[in-house]
């Protein structure tokens, strides 16, 4: 049921952006419309974009914000989960909690 | 003679209609909504979309391009896939799932309290795993405060003996301990590093447990303004198992999604999910007109996000474990295009 919901309604995650646009909506209680104008406006891209994993791959690479990876193409340079979530706390302009707790932790 | 077209039931059963008898179903199924909550009806315009929707033969559909929405997700993964992490994991690399949620198969607040460290380790490590947002979710859960399971009054076995006030003072005592409970239990999280808590099935148990819902939500709302705050609601109506309890001066038996929606939002949470019960032995058609028309009054009204209850036996979705792709990719579109939904 989850695959179905994705596939015919879904913004693809990590695929394309849909990960940043909740995180406005749960952070920020922003409602779609807004949050998509929002992660748009800070990647430089159209809200159209934001569910178009062609057009998000690359730039997503390219701001360090996390990617998926397959066998045939692997990023080991990309950062780790956290050092992502980090690059997009900064980039959105939101705080992101695993963020300020690691950051806390490392004495920043 | 008219073509007849494959279509579902709400128990997910093939069956055959014609395209006059989905049309007839989709006008039944507002109006049985616009009665029953004294709602306007969906629009003729959007009956005809739905009908191109529910008349197609086509085994999958979807939204237009550009009009996608984030989904977010009680109870994300399944036991095949090794740890509960793993699965989460799994539900970010291979499935692109926008957000996901960490849970307990037990799915209740009161029991998560007593193996909190243990579910909090397990976020940390969903954290350091995964790059899009972990919820932690479970459901209020009132009833689990009764007798014999708990340490109040059963007020299911109080009501039919004509103990009123003994059902209502026990159901009282029941808020307080729940509210305690599910604080303690998202402070642990969101400690633990948790992107938001989700009560899901809010109102299950009655007003009662609608009540301490929202009086959780507003403590933990007062306490960390940057927590997301997810509320799935149990049903299109509160059930007033009490009958008297109030939110913000307005009864909470017998509210409908609009109203349900302006509590929840009043109490601070960040996303609203309003559910709507499927009647089984009804069309997916007829169960998706009537769970639509009951939300619509919600989206204008809206300053949070509104995100539909999709799943097993809500939304129009038939209620089966493994609903069928062609009734699930049916309502999920017809609810992002006739509500312009701000998520699923």
């Amino acid at each position: 049921m989850d695959i179905a919901h994705s596939c015919a309604s879904g913004m693809n995650g990590l695929r394309a952006a849909g990960d940043l646009v909740v995180r406005l909506q749960m952070s920020r209680g922003m409602r779609l419309k807004e949050a998509k104008a929002v992660v748009a406006d800070k990647l430089g891209v159209t809200t159209r974009d934001l569910s178009d994993p062609l057009a998000m791959h690359e730039l997503r690479g390219r701001l360090r914000l996390g990617r998926l990876f397959e066998t045939e193409t692997t990023y080991f340079r990309d950062p780790s989960p956290l050092e992502a979530k980090w690059h997009i706390s900064e980039t959105l302009g939101i705080p992101i909690n695993s963020v300020i707790k690691l950051r806390a932790g490392l004495g920043f | 003679m008219e073509p007849r077209i494959p279509t579902r039931l709400g128990d997910g059963s093939l069956t055959e209609m014609t395209r006059s008898e989905i049309k007839s179903d989709l006008e039944e199924g507002t109006q049985a909504a616009a009665a029953r909550g004294k709602v306007p009806p969906l629009t003729e315009d959007e009956l005809d979309h739905l009908l191109d929707i529910f008349a197609s033969t086509a085994r999958f559909t979807g939204v237009d391009i550009g009009d996608e929405v984030v989904i977010t997700k009680d109870g994300t993964g399944t036991p095949q896939l090794g740890s509960r992490v793993d699965a989460l994991y799994a539900a970010e690399q291979v499935l692109g799932h926008d957000s996901c949620e960490l849970f307990h198969n037990d799915y209740s607040y009161r029991a998560v309290k007593t193996v909190l460290p243990m579910e909090q380790q397990y976020m940390k490590e969903a954290q350091e795993r995964l790059t899009i947002p972990v919820h932690y979710g479970a459901q209020p859960d009132l009833g689990r405060y009764s007798a014999p399971d708990g340490p109040c009054g059963n007020w299911s076995e109080l009501l039919p003996a004509m103990k009123i006030d003994e059902a209502r003072a026990a159901q009282e005592e029941a808020v307080e301990m729940a509210v305690e409970d599910m604080v303690f239990v998202a402070e642990g999280m969101w400690e633990a590093g948790a992107d938001g808590i989700n009560f899901d099935t809010a109102g299950a148990a009655g007003d009662g447990d609608f009540l301490a819902t929202l009086k959780a939500v507003e403590a933990l709302r007062a306490g960390h303004p940057d927590m997301g705050i997810m509320v799935g609601m149990a049903g299109e109506m509160v059930i007033g198992t009490h009958g008297q309890l109030e939110y913000g001066g307005q009864r909470l038996a017998g509210m409908r999604p609009l109203a349900q929606m302006r509590a929840v939002q009043t109490a601070g949470a960040t996303i609203y999910g309003p559910a709507v019960n499927v009647n089984t032995s009804r069309s997916t058609a007829w169960n998706t007109a009537r769970a639509l028309t009951f939300v619509k009054p919600c989206m204008d009204e809206a300053k949070i996000p509104v995100h539909m209850n999709v799943g097993m036996g809500v939304g129009g979705v038939p209620m089966y474990g493994f609903s069928p792709v062609d009734a699930v990719t049916r309502c999920s579109r017809a609810c992002v295009d006739i509500l312009r939904l701000d998520g699923l």
